[in-house]
Formats: structure tokens, sequence, C-alpha cells
């Protein structure tokens, strides 16, 4: 079974057209992969479907955009796909 | 449909927030400046004007489904197809239905017919947002009177 990682680089790698060994788990999706913000609409609507989640957004640029947090820790991928793991634990949680 | 204010659907026929979808009704007008240089002697309705129908589609039902407290804005389109011709004077049936509600975000799809006939399609994507300010709600909300949108379906939903 592949790993959060390894669906989320291959994600970014067809949606964004970026080479795969290109994206790492320390790769940082806007600063290192040069993706935007409306790529990362796709991004998410992928991971969306992938995983069975959905990622909030919001909630994280909103935090980012208060200070409260910083862009490594929700698009530097390793953090990213962390964040993932937590939703797909909470959902099958509430299950 | 009333080009020169850049609205372009005239109806809602039908919303459904359980299955996520929407079908409008719009007629190309007869007459129109846009119709005298697209094109001069043969006029067609603008591809990129057939695209924004199927936005502004979507955007009602997104509007809908977040009962009415959210604006989408356009943000993307992918595999737009204008398959045929559309001409003054036709009526169009143009519908939508919800691929993904995301955080800050939606995607639809959405097909324009004419006669029964596929004339274009798309893939649309919206950022979906608070509605910057109140007055504008108000004015969003007159709007959707004038269409024919089904208010009472959200306050029963």
């Amino acid at each position: 079974m592949a790993s959060t990682f390894d669906t989320v680089a291959n994600i970014i790698s067809e949606t964004c057209d970026i080479e795969r060994d290109k994206i790492t788990p320390e790769s940082h999706a806007i600063d290192d992969l040069g993706i935007d913000s409306l790529d990362f609409l796709d991004i998410a609507f992928a991971i969306d479907k992938a995983f069975g989640i959905k990622l909030p957004l919001e909630q994280w640029t909103q935090e980012v955009n208060d200070g409260k947090a910083s862009t490594e820790q929700y698009f530097v991928l390793k953090n990213l796909c962390a964040r993932i793991d937590d939703l797909i634990a909470a959902k099958g949680a509430t299950a | 449909m009333r080009l020169e204010y850049f609205l372009l659907i005239d109806r809602i026929a039908d919303l459904n927030l359980a299955d996520r979808t929407i079908r409008v009704d719009a007629t190309v007008p007869e007459k129109s400046t846009i119709f005298e240089g697209h094109f001069p002697g043969y006029p067609l309705m603008p591809g990129v004007l057939l695209i924004e129908t199927m936005a502004q589609t979507s955007g009602w039902l997104i509007i809908a489904l977040t009962r009415f407290t959210r604006m989408p804005f356009f943000a993307a389109v992918k595999e737009a197809k204008l398959r045929s011709f559309v001409t003054p004077g036709q009526k169009l049936s143009v519908a939508a239905s919800m691929v993904h509600e995301g955080s800050g975000f939606a995607m639809t799809k959405a097909q324009i017919r004419q006669g029964g006939k596929l004339v274009a399609g798309a893939e649309l994507t919206f950022r979906v947002v608070e509605f910057p300010n109140p007055d504008f709600r108000a004015s969003m909300e007159k709007l959707a009177a004038e269409i024919a949108f089904p208010t009472e379906a959200l306050t029963n939903a």
C-alpha cells in the first residue's frame, strides 16, 4: 500500500507536471515546488478524493495570515502528510 | 440573457440540493452589439460567454448549497468544449452538478443543451468565500429573486 507521502507526491507530480524525483518530504509546496494557490486547489481536490477527507485549507490560510502558524507547518510535504494522517485518523474515530 | 449586464441566465428551472444539481434556462438575445463584432454578417454567441453561462449556473448552485452564506468566484476552467455554434434567439438549457465541495473552493461540471443537443461543456473551479460586505449579499439576493431562485428551498432544507 502506498504511503501517504507517495500518494501526495504522485498527485503533485501529475497535477502540476513536476518531476517526481524533485518532490521530497522536505519539499515546501509553495517555496520549493512553485505551486501557487490556484494550483493547490487542484491538489487539494485530488487529496480530498484520494483520502476521503477535506483539507481545512481556509483554516490553515487564516492561521498563517494571522501569524498563528507558519507556511512550513502545512505546506512542507512531510508536515502536510502528517496533517492528512491526522484527518484520516479523526475520520476513522468518528465513523 | 442580458448581455450588456453580463447576466447570462434567465431563470432557475430546477434546483436539487440533495443531488447537488441545478438546471437553468437562458435565451440568447436576437440582437446585441456583441453580435455586430462576433461576427459581422454571421452572428454567433462567443464561446467564452457560453463558458461564463456555465460558470453563472454553477455559481447559483454553490450559493444554494452554502445557503446563501458564501459567494463563489470563478477561478479556473478545464476541458471546455464548444461543440456547436450557438446563434441569436436560441433557447438554451444549462445544467451543472457539484463535483467537489472543498474548504474554500468548489468544483462543478456543466453542460449546455440546445434543442436537446449538447452544445458545450466544461469543468469549473470556484473560490468560495464569505460575502465581502452585506450590501453585496443584498444585491445578490435581489438578483436571485429576478431569476426565480427558490429561496424557500434553502430554509426548508
